[in-house]
């Protein structure tokens, strides 16, 4: 008999405690972030598709077209070239793709860049209507971010 | 006030069902935003001003859906079933008075009547749950009909309570007692009589409870249990037919809460004997409402063995014995 009294009280007790905890959250703010209209901050070190980084002298990529991310990559998803213009020692980019339907990011190319021309970009909302949308354009990228 | 009654009746009727379609579609807004903010995320946004239109599109929606009536069906029974639902909430309206005036009709037994009207609320779950010829919505069905025999007791014993305190089964006249000051109600009555006092609250507390178990919500709403039986005695149902049964189930929660705002709050009486009039009746129901919402939101299901042992072990028990003491109070003092 003391058992059905304690039930009684200790779970009309315990019945308010959870109506108390239920009205302060109704009236503390929202934490879920409305998606489509506010994006997460990424953290530094997340590792997205890669990206050229810009020199800053130039303004165009730090490449210097040495094709060492391209001999690195395992899935073979990097395709760059480069050519010599008139009177100058040093080959300036011209194309640089990146095939991410096969990209892992397992992030040899960025290990194996010495100049530290490509960095993993923050990128993670990625939605494409086929698979041409994944091959990236990244002097195009490059040129739009800046 | 000297129209035909015919007439009157007709316009009380129409403004009844516009009041419940619109609470019904207003109420499901309600119930996603608090909901949603209990959980502390926005809830329905998108559609209308702070997703306003958002059950007026889900009724577009379930509008459109075509009326699939299964082979296996009880072809009568099947269709009857959302109406045995509804029509008797609606029935309910025909007595309740939102203020002096605002009421169909002053029937002595009102509060016969409503719970008369109340009792055919099960019929229309067991029949729909049969008429779909199918074992798991009949299972639901049964289920549904012993929690609501088991609510129907204690609900209607502290009904007796408050008939045997105010001496009348008209519900106009049960807020009129209770004129002149929150000390005066009965869920209080301080003003009244201090030993009562002592006890009514528990009084109105059970008659919440057996209120929110009669209209199956939740945490008793074993007949739907959305998520684990599949709208239990509903499953069958498409549409419009589905949306029948829950603007029912709407419509029985407000029944509910201006039952007990009439018995226990005051009806339309001001908290301070001022001004009293339907804003104050509307206040008091709406508060009921929410907090109906944010009992939802805030206990999980229970079992069926649970939901019987509360009521057969605890809300009976209680409430014969509250009836004892006011009969006690009531006859020495």
């Amino acid at each position: 008999m003391s058992n059905y009294w304690s039930d009684v009280l200790g779970g009309t007790k315990s019945l308010a405690v959870g109506l108390g905890i239920t009205i302060k959250a109704f009236f503390q703010p929202v934490v879920t972030m409305q998606y489509p209209r506010e994006y997460v901050k990424m953290t530094p070190r997340f590792r997205g598709h890669i990206d050229l980084v810009k020199n800053e002298e130039t303004g165009g990529p730090k490449c210097i077209v040495c094709g060492m991310c391209q001999k690195a990559c395992p899935s073979g998803c990097i395709t760059l070239a480069g050519k010599k213009p008139e009177g100058s020692k040093k080959k300036v980019l011209t194309e640089y793709t990146l095939d991410f339907t096969k990209c892992s990011l397992c992030g040899l190319c960025v290990e194996s860049c010495k100049p530290g021309a490509i960095d993993f970009s923050k990128e993670f909302n990625l939605a494409g209507p086929s698979r041409e949308a994944y091959v990236f354009d990244l002097i195009k990228r490059l040129k739009e971010r800046s | 006030m000297t129209a035909n009654p015919v007439v009157r009746l007709l316009i009380s009727l129409l403004v009844v069902i516009g009041f419940i379609a619109f609470n019904a579609a207003f109420l499901v807004w309600v119930e996603r935003k608090g909901a949603g903010h209990i959980q502390r995320r926005i809830g329905p946004k998108e559609v209308g001003p702070y997703g306003l239109l958002q059950t007026v599109v889900d009724g577009v929606k379930l509008m459109s859906k075509q009326l699939f009536v299964p082979d296996h069906v009880d072809p009568i029974l099947f269709r009857v079933a959302p109406l045995l639902i509804l029509i008797p909430a609606v029935m309910s309206f025909v007595t309740i008075p939102f203020s002096d005036v605002l009421v169909a009709r002053k029937i002595d037994l009102g509060l016969l009547m409503v719970f008369a009207f109340a009792s055919v609320n099960v019929l229309g779950l067991l029949i729909g749950g049969w008429g779909s010829g199918n074992k798991y919505a009949v299972i639901s069905a049964a289920r549904a009909v012993s929690q609501n025999v088991a609510y129907e007791i204690p609900m209607l014993v502290t009904t007796i309570t408050i008939v045997m305190i105010t001496g009348t089964l008209n519900m106009n006249e049960i807020v009129a007692q209770q004129a002149g000051g929150f000390w005066n109600w009965n869920i209080l009555p301080l003003g009244k009589n201090f030993l009562l006092a002592a006890i009514m609250p528990i009084s109105f507390l059970i008659f919440f409870i057996c209120s929110l178990a009669e209209t199956n919500r939740a945490p008793f709403d074993m007949a739907e249990a959305e998520s684990e039986l599949i709208a239990g005695a509903y499953t069958e149902y498409p549409g419009m037919g589905f949306g029948v049964f829950f603007m029912g189930e709407y419509a029985n929660i407000i029944v509910g809460c201006a039952l007990a705002t009439i018995l226990f709050l005051g009806g339309w009486q001001c908290p301070f004997g001022l001004f009293p009039g339907v804003h104050w009746f509307l206040i008091k129901l709406y508060l009921l409402i929410f907090t109906v919402v944010w009992i939802r939101w805030t206990y999980p299901r229970t079992t069926i063995y649970g939901l019987l042992n509360l009521s057969w072990k605890v809300l009976i028990p209680f409430s014969l014995s509250i009836l004892l003491l006011t009969a006690a109070i009531l006859k020495v003092l």
